[in-house]
């Protein structure tokens, strides 16, 4: 393989060479520095008198007298059923101490675009445990749920009891967790890896680990080669795959340091204008497809800088997203596990994956009607700051009586507390029963009539 | 006006110099301004987009990895173009007219390159009925005959572009779209198909202004803000906030004809959701299965940029062709923020000077050019036809007061605006009734009044201001408590809630409540005016509001929107409204 010493230009994570034959886009690199060392990188920008390459590592010990290979082919990534316990650099080399992995396959990293024709559509309910979740931010198999989180909160924890207690109840069918850790602190996935250990988990997982003091740039194909291995589990092996990456805002940082340095014209707050592409190109790597059995489900962690939903991290993975779960600071102060808020949480495919069949029939009505009365309770406590408590209604009175009790029954529970479905919802009811009838609205009589703990058969009436 | 295809001879060849993503550049080629080229040894699809001294710049439709310096480039001659003729419905589409379905079959379950796949089925007979015979006199946007496609008939028309002439011989019997089906004396031969670019609008005969509205079964769209058959409406909104389920339902109810649902770099799930749902769901009007009258048009987020550009215009065109059938067709575009984005970041790799928020500058002009190809119209071939076109969008943070959202509001006529703060109290539709507006109400004023009822606008105007009133009211409320409140007006926050709650809110996952009809809007809506009236009459013979607002009866109105056969259940409650306000005055 011809090499070139003809480096013009290094800019942060970009070298420019001059003088090659004709290379192609998007082609894997390799250069060697005057230690021997093999740095990888990737095609950019490629013109028959520079070709411009992004390098995945620190482009510490480059130079002119640095010698470029081009490898004729896309990034590929090697994968087997073997990978399974196994620890991986964020660059997808083993540091457990483990043998190379043995390829069954070389796939490209990229990953092409599921035909949206052969897709199925999720619908098989997954229970977490976790009744904020279960109860009214239904997660499905094949979805891309993340956590919306900041500085300080437990959403590492809430990952933890998720990827625990996760199951879809009555399969027996094979599953995996895929977990990418980018720029996450040596602590934070020491954390991560305890639990694995402590539930026997990790005999069922891939670990990518791209820690702080990891290069930066390496975070661009941590989830890809993640996702990769999740689609090979999944769609080639058959398994119900689960995949945690975290922390995405990691990886836009990572992005946007790419993107200065190219030059190019930014978007809003210095992100690439192209932030909604490509994090799509991550995010939309998950799903069914029909005839297939496996499947990938994607629980991406960011951190909102300053708390700020409407920051473009937040604000592009929602508009890719299949809903959010977000973590509340306000809830953690109150010492409230987990701390999730459910008003700006949102699942997308609960519907899909709840009712008759799923879950049970009341489900959504109970969950819209929870909902309704919490926001309403909510918005009152501000009011009762100003005004008291004596100047409100009676009803008002009892919406804020709800909101506290939503709070610390149906959201607080503990870490290690796997509430089934049916509890959920029962609890639901038990809650909506404080609340005179004729405010639920939002359900119809049948289904009070049913479920009401006032009114359902063997209840005494009032 | 008149298309002409570009000579299909200018075969040149060229050579790739640059390759930076989508866009590539190409040297030593000749090339007009939108053609369309084959890129490189795969020959992938794209699409010429700026001429530049000896450089020409090229928009790719599929992923140009491995692409070099060096490689080929093909002019093609032709325009970015569809192919427009029977088996367009119940079909699906990416961006550039190539059929889901068909790229599965020869590429799995991914989408891979290089494989160009027709937008029509060529090989599948039709049955063609003519409906013109020798010696008629046709001109172009003629209806020469007709196809069953679906439940729905297929006018076969004369290609719009063509002067016509007079027919010398035409054909009845089974044909491919490819088979000549007429010949003009001129020579002309004619198919049941023709090819259209995509971005030059179809000529019409005459543009009318919309009188009637486009009926969707949503009660806060038809009840206070429709849009009319052949308007304009954009629905913007944060992440989650509706956008997609509320086009979805148009989708589903609205009563246009033909429905041409564009999936702009949204996704995947959501095309399958409509794929999935769509086969089973029946026209309420037709009986039919919903699928039988829609194209899909699906160019998801992670599908290239370049497609996501040109699907808008695909779906638009599609369109216009069964407009020009004489059919009312409604469009949504969701998201049409993604199809700027697509425009805004061509416009960054040819390093243009870039406009507000990096968006280039003909961001405002490419917006109205695209919603002025809706309206209703007089064909060419003398009927009327309609595209209807809404369009979501989706401004980063929520902020409305971005380029895309404020750009699409000063050209379309309807503006539903979803707000946050609804949907996270799972007020849904999220559409703030404050905010929204339409300016089609005076037009549609005279079909309300004749086909819903005399009393509708009235009607209508009273919720309003009943609305209007409370969000005053609030305003004391949040300061006071409402108990502090005069008592009418603690009347007026009651009955406004009724009307967000039992009125408003429609729950689009309910069997019943999904779809509701103009009779049925005006019948719900009427019994909260009868609730008012009860109570200002109670009122004023000394009844208090602790009372009023303690009755019973009206408590069972919000069960009525989950009742399909609700009328005796309606008069029911009415009744027992009136008899338990007559006890309350008489006790006051
Ligand atoms: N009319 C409705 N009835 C019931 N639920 C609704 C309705 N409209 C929206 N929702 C709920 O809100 C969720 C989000 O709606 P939708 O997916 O349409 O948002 P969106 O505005 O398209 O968001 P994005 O910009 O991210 O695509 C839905 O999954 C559904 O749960
Ligand atoms: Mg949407």
């Amino acid at each position: 393989m011809k090499e070139y010493r003809t480096i013009s230009k290094i800019a942060g994570p970009l070298v420019f060479v001059e003088k090659t034959e004709p290379i192609g886009y998007g082609e894997l690199v390799n250069i060697v520095t005057f230690d021997g060392t093999i740095k990888r990188g990737q095609v950019l920008d490629t013109s028959d008198n520079l070709v411009v390459v992004q390098v995945f590592e620190t482009t510490a010990g480059i130079g002119r007298d640095s010698g470029v290979r081009f490898t004729g082919e896309t990034i590929k990534m090697p994968v087997g059923k073997e990978m399974l316990g196994r620890i991986l650099s964020g660059g997808g080399k083993p540091i457990d101490g483990g043998p190379e992995i043995v390829p069954e396959k070389r796939l490209d990293i990229t990953g092409a675009a599921i035909n949206p024709y052969a897709r199925a559509s999720p619908n098989e309910f997954i229970q977490t445990g976790i009744s904020t979740i279960d109860g009214t931010n239904t997660l499905v198999r094949g979805q891309k749920l993340p956590i919306f989180s900041a500085a300080g909160l437990p959403h590492n924890n809430i990952a933890l009891q998720i990827a625990r207690q996760s199951k879809v109840i009555g399969s027996t069918e094979p599953f995996a967790v895929v977990f990418a850790a980018m720029g996450i602190t040596k602590e934070e996935a020491n954390h991560f890896m305890k639990d694995f250990e402590r539930t026997g988990a990790l005999e069922r997982a891939v670990v990518f680990l791209n820690l702080a003091d990891d290069p930066a740039v390496e975070r661009i194909i941590t989830p890809r080669l993640a996702l990769t291995t999740a689609e090979y589990l999944a769609f080639e092996l058959g398994m119900h795959v689960l995949v945690i990456l975290t922390d995405m805002t990691n990886y836009c940082e990572a992005l946007r340091q790419i993107g200065a340095a190219r030059e190019e014209v930014p978007g809003r707050r210095g992100y690439p204008g192209y932030m909604y592409t490509d994090l799509a190109s991550i995010y939309e790597r998950a799903g069914i497809i029909k005839g297939l059995k496996g499947s990938v489900t994607q629980i991406p962690i960011l951190t909102m800088p300053g708390d700020d939903i409407t920051h473009p991290i937040p604000d592009l993975t929602g508009y890719i997203t299949e809903g959010q779960i977000v973590v509340s600071r306000e809830l953690h102060r109150k010492g409230i596990y987990p701390p999730i808020n459910v008003l700006p949480s949102l699942s997308r495919l609960m519907n899909l994956g709840i009712g008759k069949g799923h879950t049970r029939e009341d489900h959504k009505k109970v969950s819209d009607q929870m909902y309704a009365g919490y926001a309403e309770g909510n918005d009152l406590r501000g009011l009762v700051a100003i005004v008291g408590k004596d100047a409100l209604s009676e009803r008002d009175r009892m919406l804020l009586e709800f909101a506290d009790l939503f709070e610390q029954r149906f959201v607080k529970q503990g870490y290690d507390e796997d509430r089934t479905i049916v509890d959920t919802l029962d609890l639901g009811w038990d809650l909506l029963s404080t609340l005179p009838v004729e405010q639920l609205t939002r359900i119809d009589r049948d289904l009070i009539n049913k479920y009401h703990p006032k009114f359902k058969a063997g209840a005494t009436k009032e | 006006m008149e298309v002409k295809e570009k000579d299909s001879k200018i075969d040149k060849l060229g050579v790739l110099k640059r390759i930076s993503g989508p866009v590539v550049t190409a040297v030593n080629f000749d090339a007009h301004m939108y053609d369309v080229v084959k890129v490189g040894n795969e020959a992938l699809m794209g699409e010429v987009i700026k001429i530049q001294g000896e450089e020409t710049i090229i928009q790719v439709y599929e992923d140009t990895s491995g692409i070099r310096p060096g490689e080929p480039v093909v002019n093609t001659g032709l325009s970015l173009a569809v192919e427009l003729g029977p088996g367009l419905l119940t079909n699906i589409y990416d961006g550039i007219q190539r059929p889901l379905s068909v790229l599965v079959d020869k590429m799995g379950n991914f989408i891979e390159r290089g494989v160009s796949a027709p937008g029509l089925p060529h090989d599948k007979k039709w049955e063609f009925k003519p409906l013109v015979k020798e010696g008629d006199k046709v001109i172009g946007g003629s209806i020469i005959g007709e196809v069953q496609e679906t439940n729905i008939v297929h006018k076969v028309m004369v290609p719009p572009n063509q002067k016509g002439g007079t027919v010398k011989s035409i054909k009845s019997g089974s044909f491919t779209v490819d088979d000549v089906v007429c010949v003009l004396e001129d020579g002309t031969s004619l198919t049941m198909m023709q090819r259209w670019p995509v971005r030059v609008p179809r000529p019409v005969k005459e543009k009318l202004n919309p009188e009637i509205p486009l009926i969707t079964g949503q009660r806060i769209l038809d009840g206070l803000f429709p849009i009319a058959k052949g308007g304009t409406a954009a629905i913007p909104g944060p992440f989650g906030s509706g956008k997609t389920v509320t086009q979805q339902q148009l989708a589903k109810w609205s009563d246009a004809e033909i429905v041409v649902y564009i999936g702009c770099g949204e996704r995947g799930n959501e095309m399958t959701e409509v794929l999935t749902e769509f086969p089973e769901l029946v026209d309420p009007k037709t009986g039919k299965p919903l699928m039988e009258r829609t194209v899909l048009i699906a160019n998801t987020s992670n599908m290239p940029v370049a497609a996501r550009e040109a699907s808008v215009y695909t779906g638009i065109t599609i369109a216009e062709y069964y407009r020009d059938m004489g059919y009312d067709v409604s469009l949504m575009a969701d998201s049409t923020s993604r199809w700027a984005e697509a425009m805004r970041e061509i416009s960054s790799r040819l390093e243009e000077m870039p406009g507000e928020e990096g968006y280039p500058a003909y961001l405002a002009a490419r917006l109205s050019e695209f919603y002025e190809r809706a309206g209703l119209v007089i064909t060419l071939a003398g009927g009327n036809g309609s595209v209807s076109v809404i369009g979501a969008v989706s401004p980063p943070g929520g902020d409305f007061s971005e380029p895309v959202t404020q750009n699409t509001l000063r050209i379309v006529k309807v503006f539903w605006a979803l707000d946050a703060k609804l949907s996270q109290r799972r007020h849904f539709p999220a559409i703030n009734w404050l905010n929204s507006y339409s300016l089609y109400l005076d037009t549609l004023h005279d079909w309300y009044d004749r086909e819903v009822s005399p009393e509708w606008n009235t009607l209508r105007s009273w919720a309003m201001e009943v609305l209007q009133k409370e969000a005053e009211l609030q305003e004391i409320v949040q300061l006071v408590g409402s108990d502090a409140l005069p008592e009418t007006e603690q009347i007026t926050i009651e009955v406004a809630r009724m009307i967000r709650e039992i009125f408003l809110q429609q729950n689009a996952y309910d069997a019943v409540d999904t779809f509701c009809d103009m009779k049925k809007q005006y019948d719900i809506m009427k019994s909260i005016k009868l609730f008012a009236d009860l109570s200002a009459t109670a009122q004023a013979a000394g009844v208090t509001p602790s009372q009023i607002i303690g009755s019973k009866a009206k408590n069972e109105l919000p069960q009525i929107k989950f009742i399909k056969d609700y009328k005796p259940e309606l008069e029911k409650i009415a009744k027992e409204m009136d008899a338990e306000f007559t006890t309350l005055r008489a006790a006051a």
